[in-house]
């Protein structure tokens, strides 16, 4: 047993309002740039939809993530053999026609322009080459576009569905859509660190934040197709990738990520778990089905004895056990089940969970009354707008049971909470329906009061993590702290 | 006197300068140590260009590099006309190739505004170089027959001499003048290698076939932080 803390994250999706406001959060802080304007490290999108960058799901054209050939696990892009060939043209590299191409406009115009019969208008001019553009695509291109003919419509999940299936999502009266932020992952197994020719990329052992070290990073660009969620970019300006940081400089003084603090909805949590690192291998060769589960058992219970034992035998500080046992995401993750990882197939395992979204509450108005009808009031999870295949695909591996039982937990919860504080449900009928999704009042109760009434507290339980003491093995923190800044040596340009 | 510059001293001179930089470059500019790939802002021409390029220079530069060292396994080949004449003409289909290559990436960098935004005078200045190498190198292929042979006999051995540190330029004294060129050249690129992109060369991904899949990095000594909180 090879027991490390690794930083894990839940997003619940039900909560989001698709604001944007982490992406701009994130833009703010790091990715305002040359080079770097198209990239943004957490993005909102619309589900079903293309996404960003268009179509990132769609694997056959991409080739992002691993493959389980025979028992053994391979990259699809860049695995050894196929490096040699590709290193000059990666065919399946994208392009920023596959992002967007960034733009700004050209605001002094608006008081230049000489005097005329028209107004003056700020025409938009391409950031990369500063000559006029047509804007034709941006980050959110397909924002709020559900139902859409030329978004929805395409979206890879689609692809599985039956017609009538389709039809329905498509469905002006019927649409479905729901938000779906994204930011790196921080896997367990990444794909992006496997593929780096260089070794620039690394998984840091103490907290599993995965990071590029920019000064080994000679342009192969292999982490780019080699990431399936697409969240390592490359910066034209350099000439070397980028990735989320997870805010670390942030962490290691304790506060949240910027897109985490910055959260209007309160979707987003935080904490370290205790896992398994000897059991990647053999786990991430399980079929589709069965990865849920199997990434669930290499997070190991932070209150059990043995596990204790394990991490303290292999160096993991009694500071950071002891947040583990804290973590709101191992409760989501391991204790409750209803939060799921994002597209599991691609058999990174990813570290960033999702709850994923129920149905919105129905009523409706009669003259001025709202009417609550009991019987409809909570629908049926299996008569979702959106369909249960379309979810499974997003959030299960395919393993539809694993997604009822985290939906229809969520729904009990729900029904408890609307018996214990408007009483129109009667105990029974709700103790019969936490019954029915395996929940207890006890943990309806506490699922009530972390997705709904969290303070920064509960929701942000960043581990110490000790980064003072590393610093000080090495060097004096004083000299370090006032010579290092937040750890850049040199300005990024090329000379 | 022209001879012994071009052909006893410029060659030390850049291969010395070629060695100072470079490592010097290493240990300070880390971060500049590739070249500034375009591929993502324009990937279509993209693959026209660097392909043929690369995968010709790197066997024509093989092809040089075996004759230097072995010149008399590469004379012992031509020795029959059907092979000579095989050599020369697979060198010269290589040295086309890659000059379609580049001129294909000097057209697409050209010609597309965002590959151009990413282009400098520093790819340019090379590019020329290159191009004038290449130009010359297909030059001597076509004008100057049996190229094969007469470099395993005459230049293989001035190389040896540079090498030894006891130059003898009387090996080059009959040389053309495309083939002087060709040299001069060729140590000019030398000698502005380390100033440019072409250090990319130097970071072949050699690492990568015998890592371990996963690099994990820890920032303290695991035995030693425990109980310390």
């Amino acid at each position: 047993m090879d027991v490390r803390s690794q930083i894990s994250m839940v997003f619940h999706l039900d909560k989001c309002i698709g604001c944007h406001t982490c992406s701009i959060a994130c833009k703010n802080v790091w990715t305002d740039r040359e080079g770097t304007e198209y990239m943004w490290w957490n993005n909102v999108e619309t589900k079903p939809g293309t996404g960003y960058p268009t179509k990132w799901e769609d694997q056959d054209h991409y080739k992002g993530g691993w493959e389980a050939k025979g028992g053994e696990l391979e990259l699809k892009s860049t695995s050894k053999r196929s490096l040699v060939p590709n290193i000059f043209h990666n065919p399946s590299q994208p392009s920023m026609d596959d992002y967007y191409e960034p733009w700004t406009y050209k605001y002094e115009e608006l008081f230049n322009a000489p005097e005329g019969d028209d107004q003056p208008t700020a025409i938009p001019v391409s950031m990369v080459t500063g000559e006029p553009i047509d804007v034709e695509s941006g980050p959110n291109w397909d924002d709020d576009l559900g139902g859409s003919e030329i978004y929805a419509s395409n979206d890879p999940n689609m692809d599985g569905l039956n017609a009538e299936q389709r039809a329905q999502m498509l469905a002006i009266e019927r649409l479905a859509f729901f938000y779906l932020p994204r930011i790196c992952n921080h896997c367990m197994n990444p794909a992006c660190v496997a593929a780096c020719p260089s070794g620039a990329l690394y998984k840091r052992g103490e907290d599993g934040i995965v990071l590029l070290n920019q000064d080994r990073c000679r342009a192969w660009r292999s982490c780019i197709p080699a990431c399936p969620y697409k969240k390592t970019y490359y910066n034209w300006s350099t000439g070397k990738s980028e990735k989320c940081i997870l805010c670390f400089p942030r962490l290691e003084s304790g506060q949240a990520p910027a897109c985490f603090h910055s959260c209007v909805g309160r979707i987003r949590y935080i904490g370290n778990v205790l896992y398994d690192a000897d059991r990647i291998r053999e786990l991430a060769t399980l079929r589709d089905e069965e990865l849920v589960e199997g990434q669930r058992s290499m997070i190991l219970d932070p209150h059990d004895p043995d596990v204790i034992a394990a991490a303290k035998a292999n160096g993991v500080p009694d500071s950071i056990i002891a947040s583990a046992q804290k973590s709101p995401t191992y409760k989501y993750v391991k204790e409750w089940k209803i939060a799921l990882p994002l597209h599991v197939e691609y058999r990174t395992f990813p570290m960033l969970f999702y709850v994923p979204p129920l149905l919105p509450v129905m009523s409706s108005t009669q003259g001025d009354v709202v009417k609550n009808d009991l019987d409809s009031l909570f629908a049926d999870i299996e008569a979702a707008r959106a369909p249960m295949e379309y979810l499974g695909k997003l959030f299960s591996g395919g393993n539809l049971g694993k997604l009822r039982y985290a939906l229809r937990k969520q729904l009990a919860v729900r029904i408890w909470r609307r018996h214990v504080t408007v009483g129109d449900i009667s105990e029974e009928k709700a103790l019969a329906a936490l019954n029915d999704a395996d929940c207890t009042c006890e943990e309806a109760d506490a699922i009530y009061r972390l997705s709904a009434l969290s303070t920064f507290d509960d929701r942000f339980v960043v581990p110490p993590f000790q980064r003072e003491m590393a610093i000080e093995m090495l060097e004096d923190p004083h000299e370090h702290r006032s010579s290092m800044g937040f750890g850049a040596r040199v300005a990024p340009k090329r000379s | 006197m022209n001879d012994f510059f071009w052909f006893a001293v410029l060659p030390y001179v850049s291969v010395v300068l070629f060695l100072l930089v470079t490592i010097r470059r290493y240990q300070t500019s880390k971060f500049s140590y590739s070249s500034l790939s375009s591929q993502f802002l324009e990937n279509q021409q993209h693959f026209w260009g660097t392909v043929p390029f690369h995968y010709g220079i790197i066997s024509v530069l093989g092809a040089h590099f075996v004759a230097i060292v072995m010149p008399r396994s590469v004379l012992w080949w031509n020795a029959a006309p059907l092979r000579l004449f095989m050599l020369e003409v697979t060198g010269l289909g290589l040295a086309i190739l890659t000059l379609v290559g580049l001129i294909n990436i000097c057209l697409r960098r050209l010609a597309n505004s965002k590959a151009r935004r990413v282009t400098s005078w520093g790819d340019w200045f090379i590019y020329g170089g290159l191009l004038v190498q290449v130009v010359t190198g297909v030059g001597i292929a076509v004008f100057h027959g049996w190229g094969s042979s007469w470099f395993a006999a005459s230049m293989s051995p001035w190389i040896w001499s540079l090498a030894k540190l006891s130059p003898d330029v009387s090996y080059l004294a009959t040389m053309p003048l495309l083939v002087k060129l060709h040299i001069i050249n060729a140590f000019l690129i030398i000698a502005v290698f380390p100033f440019t992109r072409l250090v990319h060369i130097l970071v072949a991904p050699n690492p990568y076939f015998w890592r371990k899949t996963q690099v994990v990095l820890w920032n303290w000594d695991r035995t030693r932080i425990r109980g310390t909180d």
